[in-house]
């Protein structure tokens, strides 16, 4: 073998290792993520920390009880409102749609889906909070907006991945557009329509930018939707900037929780979109 | 089951709006129709909010907002070049970090890895995804941030110290900090894109290469990869329209100060970031208005390269199906 | 999925959305973050004086207090800065500034084997802060400090990166001292800094000063003492240097007892007075002088009240020194002007 080809082979391994390396890197990383947050915010977890309200800083006992479900709170909210928004407007896309009209409305979904969550905030802050102060609703309504986008494109995208020839079927059989879509495409899609809805729920129940300037914080119980609400991701968010050991130990523990529900609901979507697929002949 | 509507007075083509209106039809339309719309008027609105509530900083500065640096509220002055910066440097440093790993470990995934492998690595890296911006941040200021003033940065300055973007003092926070945040944040974007796009490459291409003598990774890089540059390109731009967007982790560790600094281990700030801090307590009209002024134009330039990622990403997978 | 699953899924869902506090008189203010630490212990306190009443504070600094102030979407706001006559002039329902306790401002720091109080000139902290004195063993600060190892390290400077009235109260003080900082940087709660790194709140600016080598940062006392950090004397105008303490900053304030305008917005910086710490301040709520909703107002007004009495005790073990009698009595005068 030449030199040449000998160099050409080298490489070949050299460079075909590193991209070994790379997707080594890349993978661990998640583990790492989770292996720091497991060790630090592990340590942390206990009855307290479900249980409690914080306490003043310097104060040990404290607990993150309120945030948790300020957090439930506010996104249940904010799926209640999002999901039939965004499935409606899903369907629409997909089985309704005309060209243009059509068209418009899904670059408006994708402007919306690319646009930072802080802008989202500042949206929600003008139109919302400026009128009725701090409250659950407007965080809630600043993730249904991140929400709907989402629900939208991908309900629409696993409507349409429906074959024709179900819909044909059903419609020769004589049934309605609307009964068709709601007997027959639906259930067909729905795994799909099922794993970006969890997704995006997921999705928003992380988000702490929207949630500085709409749903704010409470050391408190938060007093119902109209008021500043506790939740998850604004506790990490002021505990990790503070100095107090104890603030840090309870960030971590947050972190934790945060990680935990948000994989567990990424990972159960997926579960139930490969089985899905698995089975559909 | 045929209902009298449907069957009586069949015309020449279509249903007439009674006939539709009686079998359900048109109002689901009308409902469904309906909440499209409401994703086409918030989107107006938002734009709309937006431009209206940073009227004082154009008409005051026009377009010398987007060029002046000082931001000083104690003397009225606010320009938007110190965040602008800020935000293309740190994801510059972000895609310089995450392209060369993400494109190569989607390399891997495509072209060399068994196919479980592939999934099982994809999966993971799906999940690293999801992870939430805060949770990047907690992590970047407890362990990246003493790693980086520690043994990063100070081994940067010994050795490349006479470069201007390696030299000043060392915080742990600020622009190289940030930037490698967001590398890790935007990594599983480029990698799950172009390993789909490097899927799509027809298996000819490759064993057209390899019949022609090529190494392997010769065939893979010569060959495969500029079939799929569309889609990785797109990739690419996709992860720096998320770059421009992120907030809580960059929030977290950039610095906070609103200069321009040549320096990559300077404090600085970025246009999320500030908006971020200052929003809830800009005292007087033109510095809240100035911030939203920094959202809008975030907003455009987020709207711009999504905009471009997209017609890349269509662009290649139509590519797919026709031929080249 | 069967029908009687859904309807438990959908009681189940509304009954969490509904989940609320007891029917309690919800309070809502933001503000300072320098006197935090006893603001949440008052608020916490209250609850036992008054259980029906909850005052939920966020501490998102002095600016904040003051804009959700104006913007009318808390009750009631904070501020270590009085609101300008131009503030006052935005708001039609017009504040009442109640100073409530007093701080010192402390210059904490963490340098690498260095355990022992540093002595900082006034001269001294204007020059870290303009970005002129760069190194640790300046002359400046080696000459005040004959006893200590200052090494030649890079000074990292740590200032507020939000409105804050802190920072307020430090430029108030460092302009006093140094005509070069009055006429390049100024005073205000958000300044043009020359040089350092922003930390939101004077929690953010306390974390990164304990976690960053080198570093120097600008914190009411009781977050240096909460967390063990160390920090400095400063020289005041009569020569001497000073702790932050319970008498120093009391002495601050002590001329204040006859001279405390009757809108209580003052400075106390830089004072005269043997024993004065040079960097005090005292800090505000902001009340809006017409209160609508009186269950509200009777909240607001018995905490007032619990605050200039009761309150008080816990001052100094929180580090932060009470209000002189004198300020107590004519602001317990001017709680009878709320509406």
């Amino acid at each position: 073998m030449t030199l040449r080809n000998r160099w050409r082979k080298t490489l070949s391994y050299i460079m075909l290792s590193l991209t070994g390396v790379c997707a080594v890197l890349a993978v661990s990383l998640l583990f790492v993520i989770l292996g720091y947050l497991i060790y630090n915010g592990g340590r942390s977890l206990d009855w307290n920390f479900f249980t409690k309200l914080p306490k003043p800083p310097g104060e040990n006992g404290s607990g993150m009880a309120n945030a948790i479900l300020g957090s439930i709170q506010i996104v249940l909210l904010a799926t209640l409102i999002g999901l039939p928004v965004g499935f409606m407007a899903g369907i629409y896309l997909s089985e309704f749609g005309g060209k243009t009209f059509a068209f418009l409305v899904r670059y408006m979904a994708d402007l919306l889906n690319g646009v930072p969550s802080i802008v989202i905030g500042i949206f929600v802050w003008t139109v919302v909070v400026r009128r009725f102060h701090f409250s659950a609703i407007a965080g809630a309504l600043a993730l249904a907006l991140i929400l709907i986008p989402i629900t939208a494109r991908s309900t629409e995208q696993f409507m349409i991945s429906v074959p024709q020839t179900l819909r044909e079927g059903a419609l020769a059989l004589g049934a309605s557009k609307w009964k068709t879509i709601a007997t027959v495409v639906v259930p067909a899609a729905y795994r799909g329509i099922a794993t970006g809805m969890i997704l995006g729920v997921a999705r928003i129940s992380g988000e702490t930018a929207p949630l500085l300037f709409t749903s704010l914080n409470n050391q408190f119980w938060s007093g119902g939707l109209s008021q500043p609400t506790a939740s998850l991701p604004v506790m990490v968010y002021t505990h990790a900037l503070a100095p107090y050991d104890d603030w840090h130990r309870q960030a971590w523990a947050a972190g934790l929780v945060l990680l935990l529900g948000v994989l567990f609901a990424n990972i159960a979507a997926r579960l139930i979109l490969s089985r899905g697929i698995a089975v559909q002949k | 089951m045929a209902t009298s509507a449907t069957v009586s007075a069949p015309r020449s083509g279509g249903r007439s709006f009674v006939q539709r209106l009686r079998s359900g039809d048109e109002i689901a339309r009308l409902i469904t129709l309906a909440f499209a719309t409401s994703i086409l008027l918030v989107t107006v609105a938002l734009v709309y909010e937006l431009w209206v509530t940073s009227a004082l900083p154009r008409q005051k500065f026009g377009l010398s907002f987007l060029t002046s640096s000082s931001w000083d509220p104690v003397s009225g002055q606010f320009g938007a070049l110190p965040f602008i910066y800020g935000t293309v440097i740190t994801s510059a440093i972000a895609l310089f970090i995450a392209v060369p790993i993400g494109v190569g470990a989607a390399i891997f995934l495509a072209e060399l890895a068994p196919a479980r492998i592939s999934s099982a690595f994809t999966f993971f890296i799906e999940l690293l995804a999801a992870v939430p911006s805060v949770i990047y941040g907690l992590l970047a200021i407890f362990t990246l941030v003493p790693l980086m003033r520690d043994y990063v940065e100070p081994f940067l300055r010994k050795t490349l110290g006479f470069l201007p973007i390696f030299s000043g003092n060392i915080y742990g926070y600020g622009y190289l900090t940030a930037g490698v945040i967001l590398a890790v944040m935007t990594l599983p974007f480029i990698i799950s894109i172009s390993r789909e796009a490097l899927l799509e490459v027809p298996t000819e291409q490759r064993e057209a290469a390899l019949a022609l003598g090529a190494t392997r990774w010769e065939s893979t890089w010569q060959a495969v990869v500029p079939w799929a540059r569309l889609g990785i390109f797109g990739s690419i731009f996709l992860a720096l329209a998320r770059a421009l967007g992120e907030t809580m982790a960059v929030t977290m560790v950039i610095g906070n100060d609103p200069t321009i600094h040549a320096s990559l281990f300077a404090p600085g700030y970025a246009i999320a970031p500030i908006i971020a801090n200052e929003f809830t307590e800009a005292t007087g009209d033109l510095y809240l208005q100035s911030l939203v002024g920094l959202a809008l134009v975030l907003f455009f330039l987020t709207v711009v390269i999504n905009a471009l990622a997209r017609l890349l990403i269509i662009a290649t997978t139509r590519r797919g199906s026709a031929h080249p | 999925m069967k029908k009687s699953n859904l309807w438990l899924g959908v009681f189940a869902a509304l009954a969490i959305l509904l989940a609320v506090a007891q029917a309690k008189v919800l309070i809502n203010a933001a503000g300072a973050t320098f006197p935090y630490p006893i603001y949440g212990k008052w608020f916490e306190e209250f609850t036992k004086v008054d259980p029906d009443a909850q005052i939920n504070y966020q501490s998102i600094g002095s600016g904040g207090g003051i804009r959700q102030f104006t913007e009318n979407t808390v009750d009631f706001g904070a501020s270590d800065m009085p609101m300008t006559d131009e503030q006052i002039g935005k708001v039609k329902n017009k504040p009442l500034h109640f100073p409530s306790v007093l701080g010192g401002l402390v210059p904490t720091y963490n340098i690498p084997g260095v355990t022992q109080e540093l002595k900082f000139t006034p001269a001294a902290l204007a020059g870290i802060y303009l970005g002129k004195i760069k190194k640790w063993n300046d002359p400046e600060l080696t000459n005040a400090n004959p006893g200590a190892k200052l090494p030649a390290n890079e000074i990292l400077v740590v200032h507020r990166s939000d409105g804050s009235g802190t920072t307020f109260v430090w430029t108030d003080y460092l302009a006093k001292v140094s005509p070069e900082w009055k006429s390049k940087v100024g005073v205000n709660s958000s300044v043009s800094w020359p040089v350092g790194l922003g930390g939101k709140g004077n929690e953010g600016v306390s974390g990164i000063v304990k976690q960053t080598p080198n570093s120097i940062g600008y914190v009411e006392l009781i977050y240096a003492l909460q967390n063990k950090m160390a920090y400095g004397m400063v020289r005041n105008s009569s020569g001497t240097y000073l702790k932050a303490d319970l008498d120093s900053v009391t002495q601050a304030a002590a001329a204040t007892a006859t001279t405390m305008p009757a809108d209580f917005r003052v400075s106390i910086t830089n004072p005269s007075g043997k024993n004065a710490y040079p960097i005090s301040s005292f800090t505000w709520l902001l009340i809006p002088s017409k209160i609508d909703d009186p269950a509200k107002k009777k909240a607001i007004v018995t905490f007032l009240h619990w605050m200039l009495t009761d309150g008080q005790k816990f001052a100094g073990s929180l580090g932060y020194a009470p209000l002189p009698k004198e300020v107590v009595a004519k602001e317990e005068k001017q709680i009878a002007l709320i509406k």
